[in-house]
């Protein structure tokens, strides 16, 4: 054993911990630091950052870690919202039933579309995916009872009640450290999923399904339960959001919500950590910028995306860390 | 009575079946024989369907108009495929999306710079008139052209791939990329041309249903997904499949959007049957096509032997 290793390792490792620090700390006192600056609108802007993370990490699971090319990560996201947003609308608004609806909701149905869309492959998986979000977006089209193709306003929003204390989403800095809590939580149980038995089965399955069936893993059971906590995340990122905008339409059921989910996990960076939560960040904040000094932003972030396939092949995480991890395919 | 309705919504199907093919042929062929996830191929109907407004008002001939508009099409697919997407060719399926997706957010707001959101476009006035087919059966006569165009240029195309020398070469392509290329055949130069005539078909799709549904920004995105449902019915790389893929969700959609509103009247309230009516047939396309891969994983006509 070489002494030099570990003490760069270890010197590596206070650097990481510090930058962690001091991510948290920002992220913690990100509301106070706008209102300082007289920039309190921006807090509705960092949620929505902080509440896309939480559904592009969750479709990074099923995509990065997993290899299940899935184009319908919008349906889970679009059903949590839609599952909140009527029970509003039914007057419900106990934080706790919400989580627990949207959760069974987006987790069932995540087992029956998985359940199915996981017996094909490859280009297929991804067509199969994506026709069940569609038919979810015109279902959503249709139920004219809530709102149909005009969508769902909702005026209250979901309240957490404990112990006397009242917490009401509707308040900006409510949502945002609960969005933040449900960010920080998935990123954490993400970072611990990898290096576990679990996850080094499903990286194993993802790199070569044949032979991690030959080595005796029950391939299609381990896919499936991917599929199905990705989408119960996703589901609560949808959930957050119609809590956050007061609002859900089919628009979130879209393919092009499916896609623009992908954009960020591949720009972020795929079966990475952080890439999900940077890819929000990153697309949100550049359409964000780029509104403000042109009329036509998505023209702009289209060359941007465009430069990132061309020039950055393992996304902006691939940029950033020095020590690139080697690709698996 | 109800005859003459079916077959007016069967001709009405098959018409839109046509136009998906138009569509879908070019998709079927990039997705085939290069495996290339183009997202932006429903932005060439888009971009078709513009230029050909644009043309049209400026000649003020609808004919001119959009032959203008298929050849200019027609190199712009060309030129983007010599420019970029080429290079995406050896990529995986992600980095694709990525890219295409790219494109989606450029040509929409590109076009919205130059021609704004949408564009008018009227059937010339010549075709604007219903022609009586059967006794009790008035129909568009713009439609028949459509129909009638469908038709001609899913011939002409069937007898590309069949019967010349360059289809013998696509169709190898298809079935087997490396051995057509081991074989000698110049698969890039292939594929540029491929590229633009599945763009040039793209625009004709586009400025043909221009007229009938409505040319704005945005237009390409909703039916890609269609065009993408038609070549996995029909088997990812095979033209013939697209064509029975196409007619088959054409029909699907069309007849369900208008009869099962008629058929679920009869047990439901009126309201409950205008709603569900459609959202059953825009299902029932997503159905079928799951059905097909249950039963046939391939596709109808698997291009790969």
């Amino acid at each position: 054993m070489a002494p030099a290793q570990p003490e760069s390792d270890r010197a590596a490792h206070a650097r990481q911990a510090a930058v962690l620090a001091a991510l948290i700390a920002i992220a913690l006192a990100l509301p106070w630091l706008l209102r300082a600056f007289g920039l309190d609108f921006y807090l509705s802007l960092a949620t929505r950052i902080v509440v896309y993370a939480i559904a592009a990490t969750s479709l990074n699971l099923v995509l990065g870690y997993g290899g299940m090319v899935s184009f319908g990560h919008a349906a889970f996201v679009g059903l949590g919202a839609y599952v909140s947003a009527i029970m509003i609308s039914e007057g419900v608004r106990s934080g706790a039933l919400h989580l627990v609806a949207t959760l069974a909701v987006t987790a069932l149905a995540a087992l029956v579309i998985g359940a199915i869309s996981l017996r094909t492959r490859g280009v297929y998986f991804i067509m199969i995916t994506l026709a069940f979000a569609q038919m979810l977006f015109y279902l959503a089209n249709s139920v004219k009872g809530y709102g149909g193709d005009e969508g769902l306003n909702i005026r209250a929003r979901a309240l957490f009640s404990f112990a006397g204390y009242v917490l009401d989403l509707k308040n900006p800095l409510a949502i945002y450290y609960v969005a933040l809590a449900v960010l920080a939580l998935a990123l954490v149980a993400l970072a611990r999923f990898a290096p576990s038995r679990f996850g080094r089965a499903v990286l194993a399955l993802r790199d070569d399904d044949v032979r991690a069936e030959a080595l005796g893993f029950p391939t299609y059971r381990y896919k499936l339960v991917v599929f199905v906590v990705a989408g119960a995340l996703g589901g609560v990122a949808g959930a957050l959001s119609v809590n956050l905008q007061g609002y859900v339409s089919p628009n979130v059921l879209h393919w092009t919500q499916s896609g623009t989910l992908m954009v960020m996990v591949i720009l972020g960076g795929v079966a990475t950590v952080w890439g999900g939560l940077i890819g929000a960040a990153v697309l949100l904040l550049l359409q964000e910028v780029l509104a403000s000094y042109t009329e036509h932003p998505e023209f702009w972030t289209g060359w941007v995306l465009l430069a990132v396939v061309l020039f950055a092949r393992q996304g902006l995480v691939g940029l950033l860390t020095a020590r690139r991890a080697p690709r698996l395919s | 009575m109800a005859g003459v309705l079916i077959l007016e919504q069967a001709l009405n199907g098959l018409q839109f079946g046509l136009m998906l093919f138009l569509l879908a042929a070019g998709l079927t062929l990039v997705f085939g024989v290069m495996d290339m996830i183009n997202l932006a191929h429903g932005s060439l109907y888009m971009v078709g369907a513009f230029l050909a407004a644009w043309l049209v008002a400026l000649t003020g001939s609808f004919v001119l108009g959009v032959i203008g508009a298929v050849a200019l099409t027609a190199l712009f697919g060309m030129a983007l495929e010599a420019g970029l997407l080429r290079t995406l060719y050896a990529r995986d399926h992600l980095s694709q999306v990525l890219a295409t997706f790219a494109l989606i957010l450029i040509l929409n707001d590109g076009v919205k710079m130059i021609f704004g959101n949408d564009l008018a476009l009227s059937a010339p006035a010549a075709l604007a008139g219903p022609v009586e087919l059967l006794p009790g059966l008035q129909y568009p006569a713009y439609r028949l052209l459509i129909l009638g165009v469908g038709l001609a240029l899913a011939l002409l195309l069937w007898l590309l791939v069949q019967k010349t020398r360059m289809g013998a070469l696509v169709r190898a392509g298809a079935s087997n990329r490396e051995m057509a290329t081991a074989m000698g055949t110049d698969i890039p130069r292939l594929f540029t041309i491929v590229f633009g005539i599945g763009a040039a078909l793209c625009a004709v799709a586009g400025a043909l249903l221009g007229p009938l549904l409505a040319v704005q920004v945005g237009m390409g995105e909703n039916i890609l997904i269609l065009a993408f449902v038609v070549i996995v019915i029909g088997g990812i790389g095979s033209i013939r499949g697209a064509l029975v893929g196409a007619i088959l969700v054409g029909c699907i959609d069309t007849l369900g959007r208008t009869l099962l509103q008629h058929v679920l009247r009869e047990f439901l309230p009126p309201q409950w049957a205008s709603a569900a009516g459609p959202a059953i047939a825009s299902i029932a396309v997503y159905v079928f096509m799951a059905i097909v891969l249950a039963i046939k994983p391939q596709g109808l006509f698997p291009a790969r032997g």
